[in-house]
């Protein structure tokens, strides 16, 4: 034996399961086809919730524990009633979510105990997009910045190193730095 | 025809798996689908330099005297060099022998060339790790006005139409390629994905002669955490002359214009990831990662004080928001130039030991099918098996394996006989094959 101990560290991420479902879906490519879903329902106004229960994969149907809600809307300035986040205030969550899932994840792997991860995220935007006042300004983001305060035990080029990792395994990042075709159907 | 070995590719990994045959009196043949060093003969840009230095090609029973070691051979300077060891060797090579295919037989392969048929009880493939330009598939969306080009194809910028130029990859191709076309007055845009950025020299000595001393060029394949990555890590950013750091601050110095990854076309349009940040940020900090084992390495060798002292480079500049989209026809791109990396041509081989990637399942160069070996390719045994000067020591083991296989299955139709007598892993066709390291 070595005299030096494992590090022992623990971010709450089962770093052992997802390296062997890596390992597993590696062998059985098929069961890594995941489709994610959600439905969404006009409640009034601008003002709408979306459910989240079921999801595909694994090679079968799959379901979250209980199901999530989400109100959006819009603040009372667009002359909404503010019942919920607004649609665009989602998109930063998700990507919040994303980012900081993988430094976790990341850490857990590298073993860096993190004692605390805060994200400051803004994503701006020239409204007259989607009001149609000028064709030549997009309706979505012109940029999103993302700021990191991580406390953990490691270099500051580890911490960064972290972030740059999660943000190159991140489905969210990638879903809003690239094109992806959408498809809208009326039945 | 009968040997017991068919050697494919007269490259420099091929001629030192001859070399290594030699030295174990084993009879085999060297075909080869052109000339001694083909590939570095018709298929490299007319400025490429190899981008390790002269005294890094050292191949087994080989003393080549050289002018300048720490110069860049060019490739007319390769092909010569390539073709004085298979001379120096007398590799049995039969040129303008292009295998057109490779089956397995009760005895061995049977294999089909342009000029007679063959049959061997091994075959070692060594017909190189870059046959094919990767283009990716949404090269076919690009406007029929545009020319599109591959590195197999692309000699000098004299041959590119006047007018803007795309060029789509910032490896060693990618950049040296943008550099080179810039300068001769075409306005060069970059598409930048994932890149390795290195300096050419690091405290008063060349970037490869650091890997090479501090053994980060052996590491070996089964020492390896992630097997899979590591051989599919992009080429370093590098260039071979002297001193130069061709990296993106260099050529946005030179008036290039960086984008991030081509993430499609679309109505005449290139669109570009916005992940371009943190591409250079993840190529800095692994960057400084090389530089600090190479600092440690050096510390512990006592050096510091004898050398100049460490140093870290500034960070890679990416403007605030790089371009998103561009109009291709509209912004006077009149070429693309796809530097999307290589991969191997093994359509000839009718052995089933493709991954479902295409790629030739292996353990170290000795895939599954037993006599069928692997050379050249990138981190095959060891971080340089892709270099000139890793194919001596990869051959060297994979010539003892071979040479086990062919003591062990002397005659094919014993094989059942023998198994009693071997204590070894199964393959997944069921015969046995000695251990690796036997």
């Amino acid at each position: 034996m070595t005299a030096v101990a494992e590090k022992q560290v623990d971010n709450g991420v089962n770093v052992e399961a997802l390296v062997g479902a890596r390992e597993a879906l590696t062998q059985a490519p098929e069961a890594a086809k995941f489709s994610w879903k959600a439905t969404s329902k006009w409640v009034s106004g601008t003002h709408s919730r979306t459910r989240i229960k079921g999801f595909f994969g694994l090679g079968q149907q799959q379901a979250h524990k209980t199901e999530f809600t989400f109100d959006m809307d819009h603040p009372e300035i667009f002359a909404s009633e503010d019942k919920g986040a607004t649609p665009v205030e989602m998109v930063l969550t998700g990507l919040a979510g994303c980012l900081t899932a993988g430094v976790a994840a990341v850490a857990q792997y590298r073993k860096i105990q993190l004692r605390s991860v805060k994200a400051t995220l803004e994503g701006s935007m020239d409204i007259q997009g989607i009001l149609g006042i000028d064709s030549d300004v997009r309706n979505g983001f012109d940029g999103i910045t993302v700021k990191f305060d991580i406390d953990a035990d490691a270099t500051k080029a580890e911490i960064e190193a972290l972030v740059a990792q999660s943000q190159k395994r991140s489905a969210v990042y990638d879903a809003l730095t690239n094109p992806t075709n959408v498809t809208v159907t009326v039945s | 025809m009968r040997t017991d070995v068919l050697v494919i590719g007269a490259g420099h990994a091929g001629l030192a798996m001859s070399r290594r045959l030699a030295e174990r009196s084993i009879d085999h043949a060297v075909l080869e689908r052109g000339e001694v060093a083909n590939s570095w003969r018709t298929e490299r840009w007319d400025s490429l330099r190899l981008l390790t230095p002269s005294w890094q090609s050292r191949l087994p029973g080989f003393r080549d005297p050289v002018d300048s070691p720490n110069g860049f051979r060019t490739m007319p300077e390769t092909v010569a060099f390539i073709e004085r060891y298979a001379r120096a060797i007398a590799a049995p090579v039969r040129t303008h022998t292009r295998v057109i295919s490779v089956r397995k037989t009760e005895e061995g392969y049977a294999v089909q060339t342009t000029q007679s048929a063959w049959q061997a009880r091994a075959v070692v493939i060594a017909s190189g790790a870059c046959n094919i330009p990767n283009v990716p598939g949404l090269a076919k969306e690009l406007p029929a006005s545009i020319a599109s080009l591959t590195p197999h194809h692309y000699r000098n910028p004299g041959q590119l139409e006047q007018g803007g130029v795309l060029v789509v990859g910032a490896s060693a191709t990618g950049v040296q390629l943008a550099d080179e076309i810039q300068r001769s007055g075409r306005s060069v845009t970059l598409a930048v994905g994932e890149h390795i950025r290195v300096p050419r020299r690091y405290r008063g000595q060349d970037i490869q002669w650091w890997m090479d001393v501090a053994g980060i060029l052996d590491t070996r394949y089964d020492e390896t955490d992630d097997l899979e990555r590591a051989r599919n890590v992009p080429s370093l950013q590098l260039v071979g002359g002297p001193g130069r750091m061709l990296d993106l601050n260099a050529l946005t110095e030179s008036g290039v214009r960086l984008a991030g990854r081509v993430a499609g076309l679309r109505d005449g349009k290139a669109l570009f990831s916005g992940s371009l940040a943190n591409q250079a940020a993840l190529s800095d900090l692994k960057m400084n990662r090389l530089l600090d084992a190479i600092d440690d390495w050096a510390a512990r060798q006592g050096l510091d004080g004898l050398i100049r002292p460490p140093r870290r480079f500034a960070p890679t500049r990416i403007e605030a928001s790089p371009p998103l989209s561009l109009d291709l026809e509209k912004e006077g791109i009149r070429t693309v130039l796809w530097a999307t990396g290589f991969r191997p041509d093994h359509s000839w081989l009718d052995v089933p030991v493709f991954d479902r990637k295409g790629r030739i399942r292996h353990d170290g160069g000795v895939t599954e099918a037993p006599g069928l070996y692997l050379m050249g390719m990138p981190f095959l045994r060891r971080r340089k098996s892709a270099l000139i000067d890793g194919a001596g020591e990869d051959a060297r083991e994979l010539s003892a394996h071979l040479a086990a296989f062919l003591r062990i299955y002397k005659r094919p139709r014993t094989l059942a006989a023998s198994h009693g007598e071997m204590n070894t892993a199964t393959s997944t066709s069921g015969q046995m094959l000695p251990p690796l390291n036997a």
